[in-house]
């Protein structure tokens, strides 16, 4: 048993080295191959151009008649003759080295500035492997994010996957940077990575990102991993994936705290349906594989904190919504596997409000655990939820306010009209380079609150009231 | 031991494997596919070909790879040890695999469901010369302080049997003999632990009416929309409406005696929140961690998708299995829609005609064979057990017009709605009283109405209705504002709201509030109902409203689900008490 099992492994080094001249076909990022040797699901495969330009792709089907390798830079200059393809005998693996942060890379891990990489302190499979359950350990250090709404009711913990839900033209990308360069445990001096990964974007975005890291001095502590707009589209399905395996080396084996940031999630998702369509595969809503929930899964799933290990992976990516439906299939799937979502929300944007988000729909899953005596303070479960209760009136009232006019509405509905405004212009709107400590983020909450009667509030203890409320 | 090879693989394609050259295997065949020996189930067969479909990453699979047959269907196993552990979707124990493999789920590795090195202390229940037959209890174990766990003949082998040798009490491994029985000359070998495949259900003798409603002690669900024990439930919502709060909550305060929770597809830290919480949460029923009645099925969504389709199954085995031993048991699936949506990743590769939203035709069958093996039970050795399903749906968007929560819909007798906007405004349950419904209210109100001296039935009805009044003022205010409603109307707003925060909303992290009681949620409620009455009246006799809203008795119904200790109901009486003399005294003002 033992020596035909060692058979087959040395059959395959030794086939591995082999290249097959010629194409079958070639359909966008899809190259079909027949003849070959029994080649494994998911191997990498090196495509050589008849110019002598190494391609990097991966194994999509496999059977006896042909092999479907999808290339990650494109097919583009690809004959059909001209084609070799070699067979690794491997999965895609990522070269990890501590020294990437600093550099730019593209999707594949690969330098895109075109110096050489340092030698890699460890060879991963991008793909990664899932997280035993028992394993993880709950997060629930606070990430001091110094922005009010989010510090106060949208609270992000270390280890979580929080994502942005923006539009176009939104400044999800400002709130991104700003988070990035104000983010702090309390208590602990350990700045954190930052693992960029840019799917799709715009050179301009790729700019802003590096611009803004430069400026607050912590670009030698960045990697980033881009993929823009003009680099083949199929290339945006390996970004995250190579960058996720950056953070994990750093996190697990480094110990090092990583926050990575993921823009634009809608891109890679299009990406996705192309490769779909181009397989014939059998469609779920508009026009998505159905498979966009595991697909999505195994990207957020790789955030947490592992038991026994210093480091934590803390995910932010960014999705603009089309047509701002959070309905559409990629915020809604997106919503059902982060912990918990950040909803920006246009008709605050256009009133001037930064960081204009929308705290009903924003929720924060992990946010229970890590926030209260010891962590932040102790009235701030309470607080933020009350925030919440009263603000959620304020809708109501504001609709009332629009049919029967404000002068028709009772003393108490205007104190809520009241409390609305100033939650929105004096909490919830801060300035671009403003960095809020949780305390005053809580004194303002309650100075909000202050504006409505004490018995209105009904989600926080009478000590409470009496130690914050001043009316 | 020569392994039986029973074909090659012809082609890949995520977990699907087409295999060729098949000779003798089974259809529905666990089998162990190239030398990674991953683990995959044969659900296809035809002339020389079949699929399999592979519970673990197939990266590096490639065509002509042996796969490997074992003869049996996809199965647990079952018996002592079961409690407490975390499982994945086919119950490989995710702990020991840990030790084993590391942080990481490695492809490939295996280890027993139950533990062979463990031994547990067998104490017979039968004698020599005893006749047994299927599913009669050959002896019991303490598997947890709170879990006799019954030592069973299976249900298959024979049909009667006389017990020929018994084990003396004593420790046992779960693969060692403790009985040999003889049935027409054949000798059978029993160990404390049997095997079940996971799509069979497992026999009963009798399906028995639903009567005993499965308390949570979560106010909205026991007073409004209950559910019997053995009955089914589905919760829908969108992201964020908290259904796997819920269904924590349910786990944790609910009276089943066995809790079985699968995490179907759903977030890794979800499935760490619990295994960190639960051993330390004690069951006010009996003192004792909830670890001690939990089970967890843990295949988080970047786990295998087809194990994620086995998850399901292999909960509802378990649960079937202490059934049978008498207990009630709960399941509580998180989330049925990630199953569905396996289902059609599956289909999809196996390239099947699809049917709605690309779901396959075979969805509502297969929806239906799940919920159908809930119930109470007269179990083949005449004790009583039920098994009740609670499970959580997924859909799209928040739309309920998706076929998987339709087709769960037919198949279901209980409708937990969740909200949306209740969960913007963090009114957690959030459980929406229109749209929800329970068809079990006229199944349990015998037991409440018992509880409750004969209450129950008439103010469930009462507050219903004044909910459904208040939908149709709420229109008249959102028109013209509520200064328009007479203070007898505006009384109807006052006291729903009043309900709604005092009652229907439930703080799951507070230590009071966090679960009630029978007598407290009665209490409560009826309360709450007398402040109505009494409120009403006051208000005919010219009493403003204003008035009664400010009395301070109101502030203690507001705030009585903190400040009223479960084991002190009492006080709900003095509550009470100072209600009527409050309105009494503001009547007297005004009546003059």
């Amino acid at each position: 048993m033992k020596n035909s099992n060692m058979l087959t492994g040395l059959d395959r080094v030794l086939l591995s080295g082999r290249e097959y001249v010629g194409a079958d076909k070639i359909d966008g990022p899809l190259v079909f191959m027949r003849n070959t040797h029994p080649i494994g699901y998911g191997e990498l495969v090196e495509c050589i151009d008849q110019y002598g330009k190494v391609r990097t792709g991966q194994v999509l089907d496999t059977s006896d008649e042909v092999v479907v390798v999808q290339l990650f830079e494109g097919t583009s200059g690809l004959t059909l003759p001209g084609t070799k393809m070699r067979f690794i005998g491997e999965p895609l693996t990522l070269d990890v080295s501590e020294q990437m942060l600093g550099r730019v890379l593209n999707g594949l891990g690969k330098s895109r500035d075109g110096a050489m990489l340092p030698r890699g302190e460890g060879h991963r499979d991008v793909n990664g492997l899932p997280i035993n359950p028992t394993s993880r350990e709950y997060p629930r250090d606070f990430i001091q994010s110094g922005i009010s709404v989010l510090d106060g009711l949208t609270t992000l913990i270390q280890g979580q996957k929080l994502p942005i839900f923006s539009g176009n033209g939104l400044p999800h990308n400002q709130l991104a940077a700003q988070i990035a360069r104000q983010a702090k445990v309390r208590g602990a001096d350990q700045e954190f990575a930052i693992v960029f990964a840019a799917m799709g974007v715009k050179y301009d975005v790729a700019r802003f990102f590096i611009d803004s890291f430069e400026e607050s001095g912590v670009l030698s502590n960045v990697a980033l991993f881009l993929s823009l707009a003009d680099d083949p589209s199929i290339e945006r399905i390996i970004t995250p994936r190579s960058a996720l395996t950056l953070a994990e080396h750093l996190a697990f084996e480094k110990g090092k705290h990583v926050l990575v940031i993921m823009t634009d999630m809608t891109n890679y998702c299009e990406s996705l349906r192309e490769i779909s369509t181009l397989r014939g595969e059998i469609p779920s809503r508009k026009g998505y594989p159905g498979y966009l929930y595991s697909n999505l899964a195994e990207l957020y799933e790789r955030s947490g904190k592992i038991a026994g290990r210093d480091g934590s992976i803390t995910q932010l990516p960014i999705l603009t919504m089309p047509n701002d439906d959070i309905g559409h299939p990629i915020p809604d799937l997106t919503g059902y596997i982060t912990e918990g979502q950040i909803v920006f929300d246009r008709e605050m944007h256009a009133r001037g409000i930064y960081p204009p988000i929308n705290g009903l729909p924003s929720l924060s899953r992990l946010m229970k655990d890590g926030i209260g005596e010891g962590m932040t303070r102790s009235d701030h479960p309470h607080l933020a939820n009350q925030l919440f209760a009263s603000y959620s009136h304020v809708k109501d009232v504001r609709n009332l306010a629009s049919v029967i006019g404000e002068e028709e509405l009772t003393v108490l509905d205007q104190q809520y009209l009241e409390f609305g405004d100033f939650f929105e212009r004096k909490f919830v709107h801060q300035a671009f380079d403003e960095d809020r400590s949780i305390e005053l983020t809580l004194d303002i909450g309650w100075k909000a609150l202050s504006l409505l009667p004490a018995e209105e509030l009904q989600r926080v203890t009478d000590q409470e009231i009496e130690q914050h409320y001043r009316s | 031991m020569q392994e039986r090879i029973v074909g090659q693989v012809k082609r890949v394609n995520g977990p699907v494997i087409t295999v060729k050259g098949i000779t003798d295997a089974m259809m529905m065949e666990l089998v162990n596919v190239g030398e990674q020996r991953l683990v995959g189930e044969l659900v296809k067969l035809s002339g020389t070909e079949a699929i399999v479909q592979v519970y673990e990453d197939t990266t590096g699979i490639s065509p002509n790879d042996n796969v490997y047959g074992t003869g049996m269907p996809l199965s647990v196993e079952l018996g002592p040890g079961i409690i407490g552990t975390i499982y994945d979707g086919i119950q490989r124990p995710l702990e020991t695999l840990r030790n084993v493999g590391g942080d990481y789920i490695q492809r490939g590795i295996n280890r027993p469901s139950l533990s062979r090195e463990n031994s547990w202390m067998f104490e017979p229940l039968v004698t020599v010369g005893d006749e047994v037959t299927p599913g009669s209890i050959l002896g019991q174990v303490v598997e947890t302080e709170r879990v006799l766990h019954k030592i069973l003949v299976p249900p298959t082998l024979f049909t009667k049997g006389t017990i020929v040798e018994i084990a003396p009490k004593g420790s046992y491994s779960v693969d060692r003999t403790i009985a040999i029985v003889e049935y027409e000359g054949q000798t059978f070998q029993l160990t404390m632990m049997q095997r079940w495949p996971i799509r069979v259900p497992r026999p009963v003798r009798e399906r028995l009416a639903l009567h005993t409603p499965l308390i949570t002690g979560q106010r909205v669900i026991d007073m409004m929309f209950p559910l019997a024990k053995g009955g089914t439930v589905a919760i829908p919502g969108g992201f964020g409406t908290g259904k796997t709060m819920t269904q924590h909550a349910i786990a944790r305060w609910c009276d089943a005696d066995i809790i079985v929770y699968i995490g179907c597809g759903e977030r890794g830290n979800e499935m760490t929140d619990v295994l960190r919480e639960f051993p330390r949460l004690i069951d006010p029923r009996t003192g004792r961690s909830l670890m001690e009645r939990t089970v967890l099925i843990a295949n988080t969504s970047n786990m295998p998708v087809s194990a994620r389709e086995a998850s399901i199954y292999t909960g509802i085995t378990l649960a079937e299995y202490y059934r049978d031993q008498g207990f009630h048991v709960a399941i509580m699936a998180d989330s049925t829609s990630r199953w569905a949506e396996a289902l059609r990743e599956l289909s999809g590769r196996m390239e099947e005609m699809p049917a709605e939203e690309g779901f396959p035709a075979y969805l509502p069958t297969r929806i239906a064979e799940f919920y159908e093996r809930a119930g109470y039970m007269k179990v083949l050795n005449n004790q009583e057990g039920s098994v009740s399903v609670i499970g959580a749906v997924s859909p799209p968007g928040g739309d309920f017009s998706e076929p998987v929560t339709q087709h769960t819909r037919r198949f279901v007798r209980c409708f937990w709605a969740l909200d949306r906007s209740l969960a913007s405004a963090r009114h957690y349950p959030a459980i929406g009283w229109l749209e929800s419904y329970s068809e079990y209210v006229n199944d349990v109100a015998a037991w409440w109405d018992e509880h409750s001296d004969g209450s129950w039935r008439e103010s469930r009805s009462q507050i219903m209705d004044l909910l459904q009044r208040e939908v149709r003022l709420q229109q008249i205010v959102k028109l013209v504002g509520p200064d328009a409603l007479p203070d007898s109307q505006n009384f109807i707003l006052e006291v729903c709201s009043l309900f709604k925060n005092a009652f229907l909303q439930q703080n799951a992290f507070d230590d009071i509030d966090r679960y009630s009681t029978v007598e407290k949620q009665i209490g409560m409620l009826q309360l709450i109902l007398s402040y109505w009455r009494l409120g009403s009246e006051a208000i005919k006799k010219g009493v403003p409203m204003v008035k009664i809203r400010r009395m301070k008795v109101v502030q203690d119904i507001a705030r009585m689900k903190f400040s009223v200790d479960n084991d002190d109901v009492g006080e709900l009486d003095r509550i009470a008490l100072r209600l009527e003399r409050s309105l009494g005294q503001l009547g007297g003002m005004y009546e003059e």
